[in-house]
């Protein structure tokens, strides 16, 4: 037993965190802090990913054929506990961490050819295209469907996906529909990537309660998709969308986001006052951020001991639902604290989606809209599979369901 | 022993529900919202015109109401239907310290108030006096027969509407110090006040208000000078009692929206209220609210109890609406999934006035500290 990075390691960290502070943009770390990078324009993230490719670091979990780093569970874990901790906007996962990975498995060798590459450079921004009004917990009841025309050229695609995150900024979806009315619910999915410039495709913005622009909706009428976009075979898109999934899930546990915004609740308690002093020393206040830090110090060492276990070749299966649920409890924590922190300076509303808000919005302890931040971030015990589902997952493989 | 409510309330519960359900559904109050005033000038006349205000005040103040439970009767409702119009400001807080306070002429605006013509807005909090009521530091001094205000007022709700403003200033001693506080009535145009609004997260607008060498004839104060703590925590504890009857009127709201919810989508082919992981989530949701209706009418019953009855009952109310309300928000979003999370879904305005309604008049540790601290008096 040895909680220490090995020398190697440490080399990397060093590496990780003097190119952090040598190439992440000011500007865009200042969005990130406080604010968890809502804020950030599509313009800005799509230079943080130029950035990271110029140093080789933008798709690490790529084999190094296409590009990758091919670097192991620790650095990993390594690098995306370092980039939370210094603010660095997240890399947006559709394409880099989830579409990609199906593709080197699944995908033909002309997909991986004219996909990666254009990925890599920027070319693509893809979106995520799985849940439906009446698909979101039970996926595979999803109905948008392909059907092949007579030529055998084209799937005509006909339904809607809904909470597709970023999809305004996208311009390819990879969709799960259903190519076999007849089959058992998950054998007859197909895994599509469809061009979002296609006739018949129209994106419809859903404010969310933060009033952020975040997610949408994905209509289809008649959509036709080339053949030669389908990934993998007819009716096994299941498969390749439970392989997804599961790189959904790395890096679920936030220890990196959940580190700096521990700081930052720390921070603002140190300058608001209460009852004259500072309000870090109410010991009721104080309590309740040491009782939070101290889950946080053993979720780190429970993700540590899963990330090594895969280091070591295992494959970590109930672990990624357990720091799901315990990751998202931990990071909404950290996001009421924020909130309790700064009084009744949680109320005032900074919104993008309402032109000029933030025009003379008061912060005195630049705290960022954090109560927008804590309704936001209900989301994370909802989404990737809801922390009920992950419950669900949890006791039924422990208790041999 | 009676829980049911005087026939009048019962009335005007009735009317205010049925008026508010047919005339405030969610895209009314939405619209309202994002509005530059934020509040609808249409609705508040109407709604003075049901009496809702004239509730808010005593018989002798020219209301005909004023008590614990008109209050808790009156916002109720409006929180039920997650209303963003500031009666709690204008009426309850404002209003409410020149009725009490008030000489016979600035009495009269009560009038105006009840019959909906006058914005009114207390400006009492400042950046670093956190909930703290007696953490004044903008002050009041005398200058011939004019006093000027010099400070910084934080999170004014109503500013930027309000004909008149209520300024709490220092007279005399320290931030801390209960004595030395006095009130002035000001007209809000008045020279040196500068008025920085901005929208607010649940609805409706505040604004920090500055005060630089605002002069105003001593006659502006309501009633002695530095002694006016007492009425302002007196006030503060009917609107904190209003506030967490706001909370428990949006609690229903979104118990009620979750628990239909629950029996009408379907996953997995059955009521998603069916898998037991949710239902009895929403049993504890239900047995919460039964603990926070009882908390509120622990409150209003003591409003006019004595000062430690009322205060003790005021804190432990505040903070049972505190956690309750949080449990309430937290879990009616979870259980309906992403829909929850849209602003057009009624339930997101709603959960955002029940967890805002924490950050107003001291939230949940504060009131659970101030519990022990009345307890041990
Ligand atoms: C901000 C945001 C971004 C998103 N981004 C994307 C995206 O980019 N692409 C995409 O495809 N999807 C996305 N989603 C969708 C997300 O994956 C779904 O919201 C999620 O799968 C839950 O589905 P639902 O919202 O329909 O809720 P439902 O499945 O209807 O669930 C409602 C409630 O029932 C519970 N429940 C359901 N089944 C069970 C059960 N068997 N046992 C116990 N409880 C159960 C749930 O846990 C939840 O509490 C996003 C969602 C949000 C909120
Ligand atoms: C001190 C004591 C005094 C008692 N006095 C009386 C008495 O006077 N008269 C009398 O008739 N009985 C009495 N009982 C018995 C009592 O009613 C039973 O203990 C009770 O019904 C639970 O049954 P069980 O102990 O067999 O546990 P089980 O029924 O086996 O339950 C075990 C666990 O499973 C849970 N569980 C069971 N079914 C479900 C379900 N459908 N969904 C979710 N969870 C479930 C239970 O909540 C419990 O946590 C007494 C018991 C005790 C301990």
């Amino acid at each position: 037993m040895d909680l220490s990075y090995t020398a190697e390691e440490k080399a990397f960290r060093d590496e990780v965190r003097s190119f952090l502070a040598e190439k992440l943009p000011k500007d865009l770390q200042d969005k990130v802090s406080g604010s968890d990078g809502e804020g950030l324009t599509k313009a800005d993230m799509e230079r943080w990913h130029a950035i990271l490719n110029d140093q080789g670091w933008l798709v690490p979990n790529w084999p190094k054929k296409y590009g990758g780093a091919e670097w192991n569970a620790v650095q990993k874990h390594i690098f995306e506990e370092e980039a939370g901790a210094a603010n660095a906007p997240r890399i947006v996962p559709f394409g880099f961490s989830m579409l990609a990975p199906v593709l080197h498995k699944f995908g033909s060798q002309e997909q991986n050819d004219y996909w990666l590459p254009r990925m890599l450079n920027g070319d693509d921004w893809w979106c995520q295209g799985y849940s439906e009004p009446g698909a979101g917990s039970d996926l595979a009841s999803l109905k948008t469907s392909a059907v092949k025309n007579e030529a055998g050229t084209h799937y005509i695609v006909n339904g809607q996906k809904t909470w597709t995150t970023l999809g305004q900024h996208a311009n390819m979806i990879f969709c799960l529909v259903r190519t076999d009315k007849d089959a058992k619910q998950q054998e007859g999915i197909s895994f599509l990537l469809i061009d979002m410039d296609t006739p018949g495709i129209e994106v419809r913005p859903i404010i969310l309660l933060d009033g952020s622009p975040e997610v949408n909706e994905v209509w289809f009428t008649d959509v036709e998709v080339p053949v030669e976009n389908l990934v993998g075979e007819e009716n096994k898109g299941w498969t390749y969308a439970k392989y997804l999934l599961t790189h959904e899930r790395t890096n679920i546990a936030g220890v990196g986001v959940s580190k700096a915004g521990l700081a930052t609740v720390k921070r603002l308690a140190k300058s608001e006052m209460s009852n004259g002093k500072p309000l870090i020393q109410n010991p009721h206040f104080a309590a309740r951020v040491a009782q939070v830090e101290i889950d946080l110090k053993a979720m780190a060492t429970t993700n540590l001991r899963i990330i090594s276990k895969a280091a070591g070749g295992g494959t970590p299966g109930i672990e990624a639902s357990m720091l799901k649920v315990k990751g998202t409890i931990i990071r909404q924590a950290i996001n009421d604290l924020a909130r309790r922190a700064v009084g009744a300076y949680a109320m005032p509303f900074a919104s993008e989606a309402v032109e000029g808000s933030n025009a003379g919005l008061p912060d005195p302890l630049g705290a960022g809209p954090v109560a927008a931040q804590y309704f936001n971030n209900r989301k994370l015990s909802i989404f990737g599979g809801s922390n009920e589902i992950q419950r669900g997952i949890i006791a039924k493989v422990s208790m041999g369901g | 022993m009676n829980f049911e409510l005087t026939e009048e309330r019962q009335m005007l519960q009735d009317s205010l529900r049925r008026f508010l359900r047919e005339r405030y559904d969610t895209a009314t109050r939405n619209a309202i919202i994002d509005s530059d005033t934020g509040i609808s000038a249409d609705i508040w006349a109407q709604l003075a015109e049901l009496g809702v205000i004239g509730a808010l005040f005593t018989e002798e103040q020219g209301g005909f109401g004023g008590k614990g439970f008109d209050l808790a009767v009156v916002f109720e409702e409006l929180g039920r239907a997650g209303v963003v119009e500031p009666f709690l400001d204008t009426a309850v807080l404002a209003g409410g310290l020149v009725a009490d306070l008030g000489d016979e002429s600035q009495q009269s605006l009560v009038e105006e108030i009840i019959g909906g013509t006058c914005q009114m807005a207390f400006a009492h909090g400042e950046p670093t006096s956190r909930y703290d009521l007696n953490r004044v530091q903008a002050t009041a001094k005398a200058d011939g027969d004019n006093i000027v205000l010099n400070g910084h007022k934080a999170v004014v709700i109503n500013a930027e509407a309000a004909d008149h403003l209520v300024i709490s200033a220092r007279e005399s001693g320290q931030p801390g110090d209960d004595t030395g506080i006095s009130l002035f009535l000001v007209p809000s145009g008045t020279k040196g006040i500068t008025i920085q609004g901005y929208a607010l997260l649940a609805g409706g607008r505040a604004a920090e208000v500055m005060l630089d060498d605002v002069t105003i004839p001593a006659t502006a104060r309501l009633g002695k000078a530095g002694e006016a703590f007492a009425a302002i925590e007196a006030r503060i504890a009917a609107a904190s009692i209003a506030q967490c009857a706001e909370t428990l009127g949006a609690m229903e709201t979104a118990t009620t929206l979750t628990k239909d919810y629950l029996m009408t989508r379907k996953q997995f082919g059955r009521p998603i209220g069916t898998f037991q992981a949710l239902a009895h989530r929403m049993s504890d949701l239900l047995i919460e609210m039964e603990q926070a209706r009882s908390a509120v009418i622990n409150a209003a019953g003591h409003l006019e109890a004595d000062r430690n009855t009322r205060e003790a009952n005021v804190s432990a109310t505040k903070n049972l609406m505190g956690r309750a309300g949080r449990l309430v928000a937290e879990d009616s979003i979870q259980m309906h999934g992403g829909i929850a999370m849209t602003q057009e879904y009624e339930l997101a305005h709603i959960a955002k006035r029940i967890v805002m309604g924490d950050h107003r008049f001291g939230d949940t540790d504060y009131h659970l500290e101030r519990f022990i601290d009345l307890s041990a008096a």
